[in-house]
């Protein structure tokens, strides 16, 4: 008889190396966890924390420039082996299953769905009849639509959660006993990642599988996991139920993790100052292609925005809304095809010239990718002092304004003369944003501009935002999909969906009491969400 | 997708014209294009006919159309010296080249492919570097030389004389100049497929393979492989131009009876209605065969078809 | 992920890279200086040292390296035709690149007709062989120095119109252009100081793949007899002299041979280690 209280997965003191001339010599050390029958462990941790590296040693599949050097991996009370084998490869798979970030990546992009997934049971020896019906039991057990026709698509043609529940249905084809999940919502949309998460909880419950959940997402902790480890630099900082860490984090990073995590919208108040910028119905089309192969994809659609001086606007949306076409409409880097965009009162829609330039210098960008902001040969110092050269200042006085800069941002005049690959993407980010603030615009807009950066990084720069907005004074317009980011820094917001404006008004009004039904499903869907209070 | 196959045609239709227009341009003002597409010894009355019949004194776009009208029949001028039209030269001598281009690209496929599969699956070891240093002496090697090596060598060792006059179109004889025409195209095909499979097993979706439990031979033939294979395709289109360049020596050097040897002929003889020719056929061709790969990818590729 | 991981390459220069630097620095000095090695003229004939054969096989300290059919000094001649060999490559390899870099460039910063044109232009080329071509217009026109060269130069210049095309339009996506248009930049200025010596890299990589291939194209056309012309000689052009006495006079056709296949082969093995070392991300996955 099976004890039924025996851990499924079990890892006792396990160190794993990293190669000489790493940033360090553990990818992790120490790390000791356990997972009993149908529960879901969450590892948390940031990029760098050797999450990742910890799946991949389970499953067997660690590269090797990685070696297993210390502790023991037992899985259903076996040894795990401590290099890839080809012998346990036939093992491995009918234990446990893998789910990956980027599904579609996973699968064989030019073999067709349902080939791949009976494949799987090839292996093991499964006749051809069974085959064909195992596997489309499989995709409607994860809900698919139309199981028939996904076991006939290609990946390319499935959309990510399709093809995540695709991926979820190969790792479950065989029963295993751990499903482990590396960050398998992370590239996904908001209401799609919401899907996938009951996905998993429905399915470990009707499989009798446990779940070693990976992820950097509290919110997504608190919607699947039962226990929950946090690591950082490769060590367990903290472990436990989640309900007990959650509520009542003793460790001081797991802490300042939470605080991101918050959707507080208390701080802000609207401010009665005069109108800066105003878009009025502005429409924008992109056309690509020529002769027989023209397509035209309607970015923007009739969006009409009001943003005030120093106040800072959230425009809110899921990738492909167009907000990033709008905050280019709103720069007057594209030319919109129809409506107007007033600044200060006047109309700058079709600008040129000298007066496109000066207005340049009042509305300045900090963009989402601090790894493609800067150019690779200019030092940053000449980045910064850029700008200022540009409208006629002299090198000597652009280079002092720019070395001020510097410090205002909080980085050390020392670093004047290096050059962007020197940097981290939170110290990069800090120097776009001089690049930016030297001008003295009225107006910054951010676009996704903390969204690359780990979560701890992210509430630094926008702290830096909040403090330079109140030394500077210049009005904000903050682009970004997640919720938690602009609830934290915005007066007002607007929400887009497909090109339209779908609500706007008051940060706290919009997000305590949502009026259109595209925003309560997004503020719903936000991982951790509990009905009125986002963790 | 109908979009995709419409405009890749109309952009080959544009080639195809705008080359017979460079082609038409050079040979206008080059010295007398009437001497040069009439018969040979004609007496000057019947160039003048040519001259009349070209149109040398009407407007340039008058002579353009008719140059174009002229495509369309096929008639594409006569040889100086043997009098016979240009095409029927080239049909005489075209399958001598085809058979010669033939075997150059299977022996260049076989032994290049299997060179980087080798290389690619024993990467960093000494048959992967053996690969690699072989790839960059045959691409630097100029086929001239080595083809003249090859007759040397069957000389000196064999007492066979490889490049001789009317060398026979047998598959034994065609073995020395495809060997060197292959030459080149074995190397770069050899260095392709193997960084193509590198960066394919490197491939998420083989990580993903192999924890569903695929094995490493189940794998590699049938996920990597096919994947690798596809870049490949356009290479060997690609590579098509310089197996036709390959040709145009090759053949010279092994006295081959092919349009490489007609070219070279022809234009040392100034026969400006021969080159011209040529010239067109092989445009022709390439742009045929780049259709033919775009739309092969069609078929092998899945992704292509939803653009 | 293992990608993070990768240890670091060796940083000295490989043995074969420094003795390929060492030929082409050779190679170079033979060409400027070479014919002073010898006390004969290259044009010099000699009706009785014909088709001497050189030291080591019967020849003499005179003709250290052998004569040819009208009896002049391969030695000095070899020396004459790496220099032109030398020029032709060079001239011609820097012809290419900057006319067809510089088109390339105008196509993706002025999109529409004459991007158009540009991109017809270039499959043009694409769909016939460069030899094809020069062989067409050498046929038509009467053949110099300077038409060779620039029929030699145009080699490859699609190949610089499409890289820098492609390359010119990816940079115009990347966010420092468009954070520093948003500075108010003018074009001219991104053009100049951002996007062209972010795409030089790309020009000098192709460069050093395509500097062979202009020596072997000269060369080829020079054995076929219609490159350079005599009085003026080239490797080539030697090997094409010696081609009907292969089996008698062999030197004329494997000294000539080896030294183009060593120079193609040392700036290849040169511009691989040159490729690796600019882009570790580019190329040869060593």
């Amino acid at each position: 008889m099976k004890n039924t209280n025996a851990a499924i997965l079990e890892l006792s003191n396990v160190g794993i190396g990293l190669p000489l001339g790493a940033d360090r010599q553990w990818a992790v050390r120490d790390v000791s966890l356990t997972i009993l029958p149908q529960q879901t462990l969450c590892l948390v941790g940031e990029s760098g924390s050797g999450k990742s590296v910890i799946a991949q040693a389970i499953m067997g599949i660690l590269p090797s420039a990685l070696p297993l050097k210390e502790g023991k991996i037992k899985l259903l009370g076996k040894d795990i082996p401590k290099q890839r084998s080809p012998n346990f490869n036939l093992l491995r798979s009918v234990k446990m299953g893998m789910v990956f970030q980027d599904a579609v990546a996973s699968l064989n992009p030019i073999k067709k769905v349902g080939h791949q997934l009976e494949e799987i049971l090839l292996v093991h020896g499964v006749s051809r009849k069974e085959r064909k019906s195992r596997v489309l039991k499989m995709l409607s057990a994860v809900l698919l639509p139309n199981p028939e026709s996904a076991y006939r698509s290609y990946p390319h043609e499935m959309s990510g959660g399709q093809a995540q529940r695709i991926v979820i249905a190969g790792a479950l084809l065989l029963n295993p006993s751990l499903l482990i999940a590396d960050e398998p919502t992370t590239a996904l949309d908001v209401t799609t990642q919401a899907e996938i998460l009951e996905l998993i909880t429905k399915l470990k419950i009707e499989f009798n599988t446990s779940v070693l959940f990976i992820t950097h997402d509290f919110g997504v902790v608190s919607e699947v996991g039962d226990q929950i480890a946090v690591m950082k630099d490769g060590k367990i900082l903290e472990q436990g139920s989640v309900k007990n860490v959650l509520k009542n984090p003793q460790n001081e990073y797991t802490r300042s993790l939470l605080k991101a995590a918050n959707l507080d919208t208390s701080k802000k108040k609207l401010k009665e100052t005069e109108e800066i910028l105003k878009a009025d119905n502005i429409s924008l089309t992109y056309k690509k292609g020529f002769f027989f192969n023209q397509t035209k994809f309607k970015a923007v659609q009739k969006v009409s925005l009001s943003l005030t001086a120093g106040s800072t606007l959230a425009v809110v949306g899921e990738s492909g809304s167009g907000k990033s076409s709008l905050a280019k409409c709103l720069l007057r880097l594209e030319k919109t095809n129809s409506g107007k965009i007033y600044y200060r009162g006047k109309d700058i829609t079709d600008l040129k010239g000298a007066h496109l330039k000066n207005f340049r210098s009042k509305v300045q960008v900090v963009l989402q990718d601090p790894f493609g902001a800067l150019d690779p040969r200019f030092k940053i110092i000449d980045a910064i002092a850029e700008g200022p050269i540009i409208h006629g200042s002299s090198w000597n006085e652009a280079n002092s304004r720019a070395i001020e800069m510097l410090s205002l941002v909080g980085l050390t005049p020392q670093s004047a003369e290096r050059y962007p690959q020197e940097f981290s993407g939170g110290q990069r980010q800090r120097i776009c944003i001089a690049r930016a603030l030297i001008m003295r615009p009225e107006v910054l807009i951010a676009d996704e501009a903390v969204s690359a950066l780990d979560v701890s990084i992210q509430v630094k720069i926008l702290d830096l935002f909040e403090d330079l907005q109140k030394r500077l004074g210049f009005a904000m317009i903050f682009i970004t999909h997640d919720l938690h980011v602009a609830a934290a820094i915005s007066d007002s917001v607007i929400v887009m969906k497909d090109g339209r404006v779908v609500e706007s008004g008051q940060t706290s009004s919009v997000f305590m009491n949502p009026q259109a039904k595209y925003t309560k499903m997004l503020i719903s869907s936000a991982p951790g969400y509990q009905g009125g209070e986002v963790l | 997708m109908t979009g995709f196959i419409l405009s890749k045609l109309l952009r080959a239709f544009i080639t195809l014209l705008l080359t017979v227009s460079l082609v038409f341009i050079f040979i206008r003002f080059s010295g007398d294009p009437a001497a040069a597409m009439a018969p040979p010894d004609a007496p000057q009355e019947v160039i003048d006919q040519y001259a009349e019949k070209l149109g040398l004194d009407k407007p340039l776009w008058v002579q353009y159309t008719n140059y174009l009208g002229q495509i369309f029949r096929g008639d594409f001028g006569h040889s100086v010296d043997s009098g016979r039209s240009s095409v029927s030269l080239f049909l005489d001598r075209l399958p001598a080249t085809l058979y010669l281009g033939g075997f150059s690209l299977l022996i260049a496929l076989t032994v290049g492919i299997s060179l980087g599969t080798v290389a690619a699956l024993n990467r960093g070891n000494f048959l992967d570097r053996g690969v690699m240093a072989f790839s960059v002496f045959a691409f630097a090697m100029p086929n001239f030389l080595f083809g003249l090596a090859v007759i040397l060598i069957g000389a000196l060792g064999f007492q066979t004389y490889l490049g001789g006059q009317g060398a026979s179109i047998s598959w034994v004889g065609v073995l020395p100049p495809a060997l060197t025409l292959g030459l080149a195209s074995t190397g770069s095909y050899a260095r392709f497929s193997r960084s193509s499979l590198l960066e394919t097993i490197n491939k998420p979706f083989l990580l993903a393979a192999e924890a569903r439990g695929i094995s490493r031979t189940r794998r590699l033939i049938f996920h990597a492989m096919p994947n690798a294979a596809i870049p490949l395709v356009t290479l060997i289109g690609l590579s098509l131009g310089g197996l036709i360049a390959g040709s145009v020596v090759t053949e010279q050097v092994f006295a081959w009876p092919g349009v490489g040897q007609l070219l070279v002929r022809s234009v040392a003889t100034r026969d400006i209605a021969t080159v011209q020719f040529i010239v067109l056929a092989i445009a022709g061709t390439m742009v045929v065969a780049n259709l033919l790969v775009d739309f092969l990818y069609l078929i092998i590729d899945p992704r292509i078809r939803v653009q | 992920m293992s990608d993070r991981y990768k240890s670091f390459e060796r940083l000295s220069t490989p043995l074969v890279v420094k003795l390929a630097l060492g030929f082409v620095v050779v190679f170079v000095l033979f060409a400027l200086f070479g014919q002073l090695l010898s006390p004969h003229e290259f044009r010099a004939t000699s009706l009785f040292d014909r088709l001497k054969p050189p030291i080591g096989f019967g020849g003499t300290w005179t003709y250290p390296l052998g004569t040819d059919g009208r009896g002049r000094d391969l030695l000095v001649r070899l020396a004459l035709g790496a220099q032109i060999t030398l020029i032709v490559a060079i001239v011609g390899t820097l012809v290419g690149a900057v006319l067809g870099s510089l088109l390339g460039i105008i196509a993706a910063a002025k999109r529409g007709p004459l991007e158009a044109l540009i991109i017809g232009a270039v499959d043009v080329q694409a769909s016939l062989p460069i030899i094809v071509v020069a062989l067409f217009v050498l046929a038509v026109f009467n053949s110099s120095f300077t038409l060779f060269l620039l029929l030699v130069g145009l080699n490859g210049w699609e190949v610089y119109a499409r890289l820098m095309r492609g390359a010119v339009l990816s940079a115009k996506e990347h966010g420092y252009v468009m954070a520093i248009r948003a500075l108010g930049a003018s074009s001219f200025r991104i053009y100049f100081r951002h996007i062209f010596p972010n795409v030089l890299n790309i020009v000098l990589v192709q460069f050093t793949i395509n500097l062979p291939l202009t020596v072997l194209l000269e060369t080829a056309l020079s054995f076929l007899g219609l490159g350079v012309q005599p009085p003026l000689t080239s490797l080539g052009q030697i090997m094409s002299e010696g081609r009907d006495r292969l089996l008698t006079a062999w030197w004329l056709t494997l000294f000539p041979g080896l030294i183009i296949f060593f120079l193609a082969l040392s700036i290849s093995i040169i511009g691989d280690w040159v490729r690796d070392r600019l882009d570790p991300t580019l190329r040869s996955e060593k």
